[in-house]
């Protein structure tokens, strides 16, 4: 009854626009067929399979580099990690410094980046696909990703601008240009310019049509159906208060409530673990069996591989540069600390929030199971669930088995996620845009409209384009990213060694013990 | 050897209340500088957008000059045209922890605060600065009422 009364209220609004709604239909068919024309053959080359297999050169680049810098950095992610707590305890600021941006705000501004539909959806789009051993390749690919994440956000701390009037401006286009030159190497400003090309395209695609998309789809699913321009104009709406009419209080809210949000999320993920610890040790027994054998999945072993390496590298962007923009606004005299406190970032968005979103999707039983031979039973190239339920929806479904209200609490945390994610990749694209362009208030507000339309259109088209393109896009930023970061990364470990060095004769001093 | 007493400002009357209490207390003392505070709240584990992060730096400059236009200038012009020892500070953090740990640094003999004006929920749930200066702090203050 309860529902039907909140069902009804909700969806007052859009009662008394049947004949829009019945035409919106048509309108988000249009707007979908269009997208996926424009955009196809931009995503079939990012993920164009390695000649003679099915395996997207576009994972392999990422989990090589990522490999790469862990042997590089000699597992910085390991030896680093005390180091990288006592930086964000504020262990090693220096008082004098208050009032500055902090290693723990740099952090936190950088997850509210990442931590959201990549991390609910995200996860269960991987699950769905590659069934649960997708988990065990998307932990090894946060883990791997510390890595990544370290050398970018170190650069992007070292090259940042810092302007006359003491604002800030960071990030890959800024040392791929800085960097390169500094090496003596040619190219570097050719790089930048394609980073800000694909990062304002991913700006457009991950950081706004899929979470305008996914949003959607999670009203929907509490409301009942209605068409998804509706939404999106809603969304576009807030948006541009925010970003173009300049209503931060909007945002403010939302930067303190998504962390609160996030802690629930976490909390009630481990409520249900907990309820169901009995099942906890089947579930790894998936994931593990899942990872080597595939039980089952379209594309078997390499299946499971492909799908937990894409999603974490889209939940947690390790390797993209999009953090090196979040994080260069630190105040710190040691480039070094900020790429130490980052390597937390993927392992508190990929191994700790993805993990358990994958381990409540696992112990729900929404994944439908042949019991005869213990293999998912497919649907397509998806596995078969309750409800023929996918992404944001299947996650909700599994946590609905645990707590029935949790739907609503999930809609609002969907919608507040979207929100802010929506808000630091207006800000992302915006950096690139005035990198390319040039500063300037008009040419930041064609930069902020464009933003807000692409939210209709990502919350109009339906999941498969959206997701094709925003991978795509989040992507193609890293293969013009990592092609830098080789360059540079001689340049961190310099850096490393020297503040190694004088961390341990005592030159940095700790201020707080 | 000068005596150095500490005093806590927060723009509003109450700080008035305070600088007199501490001038009468430097009149007996004599030998006595006299230095002002002005905390702005600030916390390192606050959540910020990362466009008030590249712009933080410069809302910290103008944070800190207006605190010294507005509180701290007037105060210690005042204080020096008296005849006063007298110099001012503007630090951001926590009101009390900063309050005890200048006194600390600085070596002032104590610390004078107006009683806080802070009402609502949140002092009544968590104490005022003014409270919590008073439990925790590690030379004498005291609190004007």
């Amino acid at each position: 009854m309860k529902k039907s009364i909140i069902n009804g209220l909700a969806l007052l609004p859009f009662t008394a626009v049947p004949a829009l709604a019945q035409e919106g239909g048509s309108i988000d068919q249009a707007v979908n067929e269009a997208f996926a024309a424009a955009t196809g053959p931009f995503v079939s080359f990012i993920f164009a399979p390695i000649p003679g297999t099915s395996f997207p050169w576009i994972v392999m680049w990422l989990v090589v580099a990522a490999s790469i810098f862990t042997l590089y950095f000699g597992f910085i992610q390991i030896r680093g990690f005390r180091h990288s707590i006592q930086l964000v305890k504020g262990d090693f600021s220096d008082p004098e410094d208050a009032g500055e941006v902090s290693h723990f705000q740099a952090l936190a501004t950088a997850l509210s980046g990442t931590v959201g539909l990549g991390n609910i959806a995200g996860v269960a789009v991987a699950v769905g696909i590659g069934g649960p051993g997708a988990t065990f390749w998307m932990i090894l690919a946060g883990l791997l990703g510390m890595a990544s994440k370290f050398t970018e956000c170190t650069l992007g701390v070292k090259y940042r601008n810092e302007y006359p009037d003491g604002s800030v401006s960071g990030g890959p286009m800024y040392y791929l240009s800085k960097g390169f030159t500094e090496r003596g190497l040619p190219g570097g400003k050719v790089l930048a310019f394609l980073f800000s090309v694909f990062c304002i395209l991913g700006a457009l695609g991950g950081g706004n049509m899929f979470q305008a998309n996914q949003a959607h789809a999670q009203i929907s699913g509490i409301v009942g159906d209605f068409p998804g321009w509706i939404t999106g104009i809603i969304f576009a709406a807030i948006v541009f208060a925010v970003i173009v009419g300049g209503i931060k209080s909007i945002a403010n809210v939302t930067e303190k409530v998504v962390p609160f949000m996030g802690i629930l999320y976490v909390v009630t993920a481990l409520v249900i673990l907990i309820m169901n610890f009995d099942k906890i040790g089947w579930a790894f027994g998936q994931i593990l069996e899942g990872a080597f054998t595939g039980l089952g999945v379209a594309g078997g072993i390499v299946g499971a591989l492909i799908q937990g390496f894409k999603r974490a590298a889209f939940s947690n962007e390790a390797g993209v540069g999009s953090a090196a923009i979040a994080h260069s606004a630190v105040k710190t005299k040691e480039p070094i600390t900020e790429g130490l406190v980052s390597l937390l970032e993927p392992l508190i968005d990929t191994v700790v929030i993805c993990t358990m979103t994958a381990l409540v999707i696992t112990i729900s039983g929404m994944l439908i199971m042949d019991p005869a031979t213990g293999n998912f039973v497919l649907d397509g190239s998806s596995i078969k669930t309750v409800g023929d339920v996918s992404g944001v929806a299947l996650t909700s479904a599994a946590f609905a088995q645990g707590f029935s209200w949790f739907p609503y609490i999930l809609a609002i945390a969907v919608i507040l996620f979207a929100f802010s994610t929506m808000i630091s990749w207006s800000y992302y694209g915006l950096k690139a845009w005035t990198y390319l362009f040039g500063e300037g208030k008009t040419k930041e507000v064609i930069f902020k409209v464009i933003f807000c339309l692409f939210i209709v259109i990502g919350a109009a088209a339906s999941l498969g384009p959206v997701i094709d393109f925003s991978d795509a896009a989040i992507f193609a930023m890293a293969v013009v990213n990592i092609t830098g970061l080789y360059f540079l990364m001689p340049i961190v470990r310099k850096e490393l060694g020297s503040y190694m060095g004088r961390l341990k004769s005592g030159e940095i001093r700790r201020f707080k013990h | 050897m000068t005596a150095k007493i500490l005093i806590g400002l927060d723009g509003s009357e109450a700080g008035d209340r305070a600088v007199a209490f501490a001038k009468q207390l430097a009149s007996l003392i004599g030998d006595c500088e006299l230095i002002a505070l002005y905390v702005i709240e600030w916390s390192p584990y606050s959540f910020q957008t990362a466009e008030e992060n590249a712009e933080r730096h410069k809302r910290r400059e103008a944070e800190i000059a207006s605190a010294k236009d507005r509180v701290i200038n007037p105060a210690v012009n005042a204080l020096k045209a008296e005849g006063f020892a007298a110099r001012g500070l503007v630090k951001h953090g926590h009101v009390a922890d900063l309050l005890n740990e200048t006194a600390v640094s600085e070596g002032a003999s104590q610390i004078v605060v107006a009683r806080s004006g802070e009402r609502g929920l949140a002092s009544r749930v968590f104490g005022t600065s003014t409270a919590h200066l008073a439990m925790t702090a590690e030379v004498p203050v005291t609190i004007v009422g």
